[in-house]
């Protein structure tokens, strides 16, 4: 008989309970998704390693995929919980560029929430997805006792289909491959950070929470040999890539002086103790294509509203060695790590 | 961003790396005292563009990394008790104690709030009368005052639920440390900018004159250590060992009085445990008699609790810079910024983190 293994992969003299930075995007996340999640639920299409699965269905080829919004605030410049759970899910059914067709919508609802912020945000997803061109095709409602949830949360699956013949994935990555971004990155992250601490700028940081299902068909369509495509989320620029590069087994060169970030993310980063490199974003991604197709792909991604101030900002190096490599602003060569738990804003 | 980007110039980077090669003709070792300082220097790789004759040797300047580990679990024990809202600076949370760090305090249904600024916590404390409030008054001179106006607020405003516990290192006691020990290394002294904007520089003429060593204060991009690089160089080529400005737009030499006064009303100067080095005379700041109230670690009980440190962990002789991060046998092995061994390991400006974080092959 097949011997259980019943002893949890998490070491529990490590981490008896779980802790915030095990959903924070960084090391500790990847862990337990790999030694837990994927352990237990080992198959075939949880190896894709992708922001959404791409399954068979009677012949059709399709995208599936689920996230939870949990954001506090409820709402912030630039979008709100309800536009969240609508992008979000759209952009990681995008990555696979795939057309996204359905969604399903889950409200976690905490008794007293207001009737009037529950319609804000119903009119939200609305908006969202009639923007995003998806249906929200079911849903499910439940209200859970005062103290025991946070306003609201929110879960939504999406599924869509795959019309293109790419092999759009990590293990698709080449040696050569270009890196390209699109726009400038850390808005989402910071915008929350201000409104929860009240801090305040010159200009309104707004999220760049925004579907990308568009700007990616406008990619697919013009013939583009698409290699990998990931959106920057929790986490940030830093984790995606070292992320692909884990996955890819490829060295990631990325030239600092080329990633685009706002002045007023900038600044509000120096104050916080932040690296934009690791801080959340909600419309951004990066496209890998071969060199050649680089400055077609630039062109269109910087055409499109969501593409404004896209760039190139480096190139996957060679083959067996996962690792992303910094190229610094006064010259010099360093790793970007990935963040091993929550950004902890610095003493002084 | 204007007045970040001209300090993080490429081409004036380039030319005093320059600028420093021309004049070295020997060895010399230099410590920058700050852990922000060290934190810049391995992020953008500073010292990549020095010649191999001189040696950086990264200081005891971060505070989260010196603060001793049995102030580290009263915090713990404090911040698990009942009705207690435990307030503190985001990077003190996941610093190791004997067992647990606050994070996991935290999520063992613990209070465990982050601050920007200690006022928040008064105003919190104001706010839950039926709570007591403690704030981790971790820091240098920096943060210094900030934590005695908050101690200041809550006794003008009769706030009694509050109170501090303490953890302030100062500097200077800290550079005349290592510069008599008897291993000592250190030839220069990058000084800390944002302490001297506090403190001014006063202080260092005499360790200046006493020890024979260059002091110069210095700011945290890379054009300002290339430069006050430079400047420590200069002086130990030319044989002189003064005290000079690099951070003049930030730092006067009678520093910020008004700063300086509220924290000499609230706080005077006390013995201080540093983590990995020991108990250094006169080397932090304790509550002065009219605000003993505010001692948490009175209010709480703890006075008594000695708490000794792993021996595996080589950050004292790390915080020294008698060894590099590398050169310990548990770098990156069992010692990792998600199991640190010590603190060096844990703040993003402790010598370790950084290494691991920005080098680790």
């Amino acid at each position: 008989m097949k011997e259980f293994n019943l002893q949890c992969p998490i070491p529990i003299n490590d981490y008896p309970k779980v802790l915030l930075a095990h959903g924070g995007g960084g090391k500790l996340m990847h862990n337990l998704i790999e030694k837990m999640f994927s352990a237990a639920f080992s198959n075939d299409i949880l190896k894709q390693d992708h922001d959404s699965a791409q399954i068979v269905l009677s012949g059709n080829k399709i995208a599936f995929t689920t996230d939870s919004y949990v954001v506090k605030p409820i709402f912030f410049p630039g979008g709100d919980i309800g536009s969240l759970a609508v992008n979000g899910t759209v952009n990681d059914l995008s990555m696979s560029a795939a057309i996204p067709n359905y969604l399903s919508l889950g409200l976690i609802i905490e008794e007293g929430f207001g009737m009037n912020e529950l319609w804000m945000v119903v009119q939200s997803i609305a908006a969202s997805a009639r923007a995003a061109g998806v249906k929200i095709a079911t849903g499910d409602t439940k209200v859970v006792d005062n103290g025991k949830g946070d306003g609201i949360f929110i879960n939504t699956s999406g599924i869509g289909v795959i019309e293109h013949k790419l092999n759009i994935s990590p293990r698709n990555i080449q040696p050569g491959d270009v890196i390209i971004l699109n726009g400038d990155i850390g808005r989402h992250g910071i915008a929350i950070m201000a409104e929860r601490e009240g801090l305040e700028f010159e200009h309104k940081i707004v999220s760049d929470c925004a579907p990308l299902n568009e700007i990616v068909q406008n990619i697919i369509n013009s013939g583009i040999d698409v290699h990998c495509l990931r959106d920057l989320t929790r986490g940030g620029l830093s984790s995606t890539l070292n992320e692909l590069a884990e996955s890819s087994k490829k060295e990631i060169i990325i030239d600092e002086t080329a990633v685009p970030v706002n002045e007023d993310v900038q600044g509000a980063c120096e104050i916080l103790g932040f690296d934009p490199m690791y801080v959340a974003n909600e419309g951004k991604f990066i496209a890998i294509v071969p060199a050649g197709d680089a400055d077609k792909c630039l062109e269109i991604m910087s055409s499109h509203k969501y593409g404004n101030g896209s760039a190139i900002i480096g190139k996957i190096g060679h083959e067996n060695e996962s690792i992303v490599k910094l190229k610094s602003r006064i010259g010099t060569m360093r790793i970007l790590d990935m963040l091993s738990g929550e950004q902890l804003p610095r003493i002084c | 961003m204007k007045f970040i980007d001209e300090y993080r110039d490429k081409d004036a980077s380039l030319r005093y790396s320059e600028l420093i090669k021309d004049i070295t003709t020997k060895k010399w070792n230099i410590m920058e005292v700050c852990g922000g300082q060290t934190h810049a220097i391995v992020k953008y790789g500073i010292d990549e563009l020095l010649p191999p004759e001189i040696r950086l040797i990264h200081g005891p300047g971060c505070p989260v990394c010196v603060t001793s580990l049995e102030l580290i679990d009263k915090s713990i024990e404090i911040a698990s008790s009942k009705d207690v809202i435990f307030c503190s600076f985001g990077d003190m949370l996941r610093v190791p104690g004997s067992k647990k760090d606050l994070l996991q305090v935290k999520a063992e249904g613990g209070d465990v709030r982050m601050m920007y600024s200690p006022l928040d916590a008064v105003k919190i404390a104001k706010e839950n009368p039926g709570k007591e409030v403690v704030f981790f008054a971790v820091g240098f001179e920096t943060t210094a005052p900030a934590n005695a106006m908050a101690v200041y607020q809550a006794k003008e405003q009769g706030i009694n639920n509050f109170s501090i516990l303490v953890s302030h290192v100062l500097v200077p006691p800290a550079m005349e440390a290592i510069l008599s020990s008897k291993n000592n290394l250190v030839q220069g002294f990058l000084a800390a900018g944002h302490v001297c904007a506090v403190m001014g520089y006063n202080e260092y003429y005499p360790i200046a004159e006493k020890y024979k060593v260059p002091v110069v204060v210095t700011g945290f991009e890379p054009l300002d250590i290339l430069q006050g690089i430079y400047m420590v160089v200069k002086q130990l080529e030319e044989g002189r060992h003064e005290v000079e400005n690099q951070y003049s737009r930030a730092v006067n030499k009678e520093g910020n009085l008004n700063a300086q006064s509220i924290v000499s009303k609230v706080f005077k100067i006390g013995n201080r445990k540093w983590r990995g080095i020991g108990e250094i005379p006169n080397s932090g700041l304790v509550l002065q008699d009219d605000y003993i109230n505010y001692d948490a670690s009175l209010k709480f009980g703890l006075a008594e609790l000695v708490v000794d440190e792993p021996k595996e962990c080589i950050s004292g002789i790390i915080l020294q810079g008698l060894k590099t991060p590398h050169e310990c046998e548990a770098f990156g092995k069992i010692c990792t910024p998600e199991h640190p061994l010590g603190a060096t390991m844990v703040s993003s400006e402790g010598a370790c983190a950084a290494y691991y974080r920005y080098r680790k092959k």
